[in-house]
């Protein structure tokens, strides 16, 4: 009927929340359980992995027509992702000659519904790069600002891991580490003889159980998938569905935010306008405080679109940052064949969703071509075959005698073929480096100023190169492999990359760590917040996703934006009560 | 659903015959609900409906499929053949799904019949088993393979990455290789006699 007409929602909401992922889901819970009377908007679809409607966890491969491959999903028909690299109907672009690949779920809690879980906190020296190496820039808070909430999150959320007393890797509240799997060990004894150190991995999967809403890990190796059970962290089951049970949070999915509002008078936010994304019908929400927990591209893109007589330049832009220092973690990776694990024992070896062991930052960079550190990941074992089980066969059968000693050429058919099939199954490992890359005022993104998305909502133009600081650690992360697989006795797979392919560095964005885009700092000229995340220009506006964080350390980013995110919540509450906001 | 109840609405409102049942006015065919698989989203739904029900091989090149599949992955005492595990399905819906597969296989297909005619006057699946493995022999070892097979080798070696993949992705795929897991289970570590098979300890 009256398609045109923009539909307001009489009540006016304490707090109006951006986003429902890691940032968001944190913002509503700790907000609403402080009494405020909160809307969260999210542009997706509701999503509960424990209902049978959306479940993917323990299906077989062969209950998906394409046995799991990445056809429609990029990690595959059984991920918990409805998203992807691509929307349809959301499009970005990249500068000519630059690169940036922008990973976005549209869902209750974003991308933290298949994220891998790797929940690491930053160290003290993480928060000061720029004065400990003189390049790059120090956030405006130390460790010591953010450690009680990690501890917090740690408590609230769970996360297994193991006390190592490692300066810049500070334990947490630990529950326990799985025990390495049979190619953990063997990467742990080469690691040893290196000195390269390899302890347990730090995931937020509950090892045992920590309250009533939650249960314990089974072991399936599916976190990805989503838990039906809630052993594992995402922002939807742990967060966002006990801030609604709260009575407190308000949850309208599929309301895609154009902009923030704000009032021309005053320069405060006075909410927001969304798409409905099933009618297309233009609606308003207002609220006293707005949070923005989009995602760190979403958020700046918001914010630039927010364009007013009083904030030409987008909201809480007067520095003229927003956009810039995007950055997203390194990544290299090499795979090897482990000739003793061939024709392996078989029994159950899913384990968590995820490696139990990794390889934290062990160098000094002082000491090294490249400023900055990373860490290893490592998969292997006996995982579940899926789509791409046995392919390439041919380039390794005819490399091995079978057990009565015979060889054949590569390739072949037959039931040889199915002993190959069987003696090789489990029999590799795969190690990649995530590593911290130095912020760059010119990578970054702006409006594009020729198109729109599906919403007719302006998008993102990327710019984005890496540094010759990257592209050395890589090449640092592709020896590192060689040693560890030469160390573990196994044979490296494919060529390993040089210079002309980078060493194998991905392409910016491929991470999924993309942060920095509304960079926090304590100079106004120079940053959109102060270090409470709150626009310097718009004491009502906050940011709590990876945009406003100056660096990334090679720590994957989510458990800091937990943290960061509680931080802020309780900052708005105390500023509420003493009538600031 | 949506439009038939705009239409109803037309119908009785607009055109003032609220006495004729709306149905036989609109003659709408009956919509059946699509059923979504749990876990899918409905676009996903959409799609995966659409392709299953589209074919793309011809009955004789899927009959091909099935003779090579059933060479590349033939039963033995422990698992039965490729086709008993339905490989052939799988590769039909797989050049569908990614039509990147199409050229290359039904190309591929087309070659070994033009190879089994001039050698044997004949369509690869009317060749006896020993003729096919003749040709067969000539395009699966790609290191040996003569130059002027490079397009058999090719072909040959997707046919075997689908074959491997489509059969051990399945039931019998799994009992074959004695994948035990995707099931509830309480992780205590690697089993002692294995440890000790590698000279590993949890110290
Ligand atoms: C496969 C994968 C593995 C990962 N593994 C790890 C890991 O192991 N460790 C780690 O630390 N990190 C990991 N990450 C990254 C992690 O998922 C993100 O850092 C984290 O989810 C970011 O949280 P967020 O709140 O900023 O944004 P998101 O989780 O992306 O949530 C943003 C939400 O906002 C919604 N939204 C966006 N725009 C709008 C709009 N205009 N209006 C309304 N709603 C909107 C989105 O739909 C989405 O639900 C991984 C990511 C992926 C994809
Ligand atoms: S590995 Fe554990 S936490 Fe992860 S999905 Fe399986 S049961 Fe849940």
């Amino acid at each position: 009927m009256s398609n045109f007409h923009i539909q307001e929602t009489p009540e006016v909401f304490d707090v109006i929340i951006v986003g429902s992922g890691a940032g968001g889901g944190m913002a509503a819970y700790q907000l609403s359980k402080a009494g405020a009377k909160v809307c969260l908007l999210e542009a997706g679809g509701y999503y509960d992995p424990a209902d049978p409607k959306y479940i993917t966890q323990l299906k077989f491969p062969w209950e998906s027509p394409r046995r799991g491959a990445s056809t429609t999903r990029p990690f595959g028909d059984f991920d918990a992702a409805w998203g992807g690299w691509q929307l349809e109907g959301e499009p970005y672009s990249a500068a000519p000659g630059t690169e940036f690949h922008w990973f976005r779920s549209r869902m209750l809690g974003g991308r933290t519904n298949h994220w891998g879980r790797i929940s690491l906190r930053f160290g003290p020296d993480d928060f000061r790069r720029g004065t400990l190496t003189g390049i790059g820039d120090d956030w405006p808070i130390t460790y010591d600002d953010v450690a009680p909430y990690y501890d917090k999150v740690d408590k609230l959320i769970g996360i297994f891991g193991s006390k190592e007393g490692l300066r810049n890797e500070p334990d947490g509240h630990f529950l326990p580490a799985p025990k390495p799997r049979l190619h953990e060990l063997m990467l742990k004894k080469a690691g040893k003889n290196l000195g390269i150190p390899v302890i347990p991995s730090r995931l937020s999967i509950l090892t045992k159980k920590i309250n009533d809403e939650r249960g314990q890990c089974f072991y399936c190796s599916q976190c990805g998938r989503a838990c039906q059970v809630y052993a594992d962290f995402s922002s939807s089951s742990c967060l966002c569905k006990p801030a609604v049970k709260t009575g407190n949070t308000r949850l309208i999915n599929g309301a895609m935010v154009r902009e923030v509002l704000t009032d021309q008078k005053t320069g405060l936010c006075t909410g927001v306008s969304y798409v409905d994304t099933a009618t297309l019908q233009e609606r308003t929400v207002r609220g006293k405080i707005v949070v923005l927990a989009a995602s760190s591209c979403e958020s700046a893109r918001l914010l630039l679109n927010s364009k007013s007589a009083r904030f030409p330049n987008g909201l809480a832009n007067s520095s003229g940052v927003i956009g810039k220092y995007l950055n997203d973690s390194t990544g290299a990776s090499r795979s090897a064949f482990i000739p003793a694990l061939m024709n392996r024992k078989r029994y159950n070896e899913d384990g968590v969703g995820g490696m139990h062991v990794y390889t934290p930052w062990w160098l000094d960079n002082k000491k090294l071509d490249f400023p900055r550190g990373y860490h290893i990941e490592y998969g292997g074992g006996m995982g579940m075959p899926m789509y791409g089980y046995g392919m390439g066969i041919h380039g390794m059968n005819g490399k091995y005698a079978y057990t009565d000693g015979k060889s054949l050429p590569s390739g072949g058919y037959g039931s040889r073929l199915k002993e190959d099939a069987r003696r090789f199954y489990g029999a590799y490992v795969g190690m990649a480096g995530r590593g911290e890359p130095i912020p760059l005022e010119s990578n970054y993104c702006e409006i594009d100023p020729n198109n729109v998305d599906k919403y007719g909502i302006p998008t993102l133009r990327f710019h984005y190169k890496w540094s010759e600081n990257e592209v050395k650690q890589a090449q640092h992360m592709q020896d590192t492999f060689e040693e560890m697989i030469h160390e573990m006795g196994g044979i490296a797979l494919g060529n390993k990359p040089g210079k002309e392919q980078n060493y194998g560095l991905e392409a910016p964005g491929k991470i999924i760590h993309e942060i920095g885009t509304v960079r926090m700092g304590s100079d106004p000229k120079k940053s959109a917040l102060n270090s409470f995340m709150q626009g310097h220009d718009v004491k009502n506006l906050f940011v709590v996703d990876a945009a406003p964080f100056v660096t990334q350390g090679d720590k994957n980013v989510t458990w800091t934006i937990l943290a960061m995110s509680m931080r802020t919540s309780d900052y708005i509450i105390d500023q509420v009560k003493q009538k600031n906001l | 659903m949506k439009r038939r109840d705009t239409l109803k609405s037309i119908a009785l409102g607009s055109l003032g015959m609220a006495t004729v049942p709306s149905t036989d006015l609109v003659a709408a065919p009956p919509e059946k609900p699509l059923p979504i698989p749990g876990g899918r989203q409905k676009s996903e739904a959409i799609r995966d409906a659409k392709l299953m029900a589209e074919k793309f091989f011809t009955p004789h090149e899927l009959k091909t499929i099935t003779v090579l599949c059933d060479i590349i992955l033939p039963a033995d005492q422990k698992s039965g053949s490729a086709s008993q595990a339905g490989v052939p399905a799988f590769i039909e819906f797989m050049a569908k799904d990614q039509p990147v597969h199409q050229t290359p296989l039904r190309g591929g297909l087309a070659w070994l019949d033009s190879e089994s005619r001039k050698r044997f006057n004949k369509k690869f699946v009317e060749l006896t088993k020993p003729q096919q493995i003749e040709i067969v022999d000539d395009i699966a070892y790609p290191e040996q393979a003569k130059p002027q097979y490079s397009q058999g080798v090719a072909f040959f070696n997707k046919m075997r990455d689908m074959t491997l993949t489509g059969f051990y992705t399945t039931r019998m795929g799994f009992d074959d290789l004695g994948y035990v897991g995707n099931t509830p289970n309480n992780w205590e570590g690697v089993p002692e006699e294995v440890l000790k098979q590698y000279g590993l300890s949890y110290e």
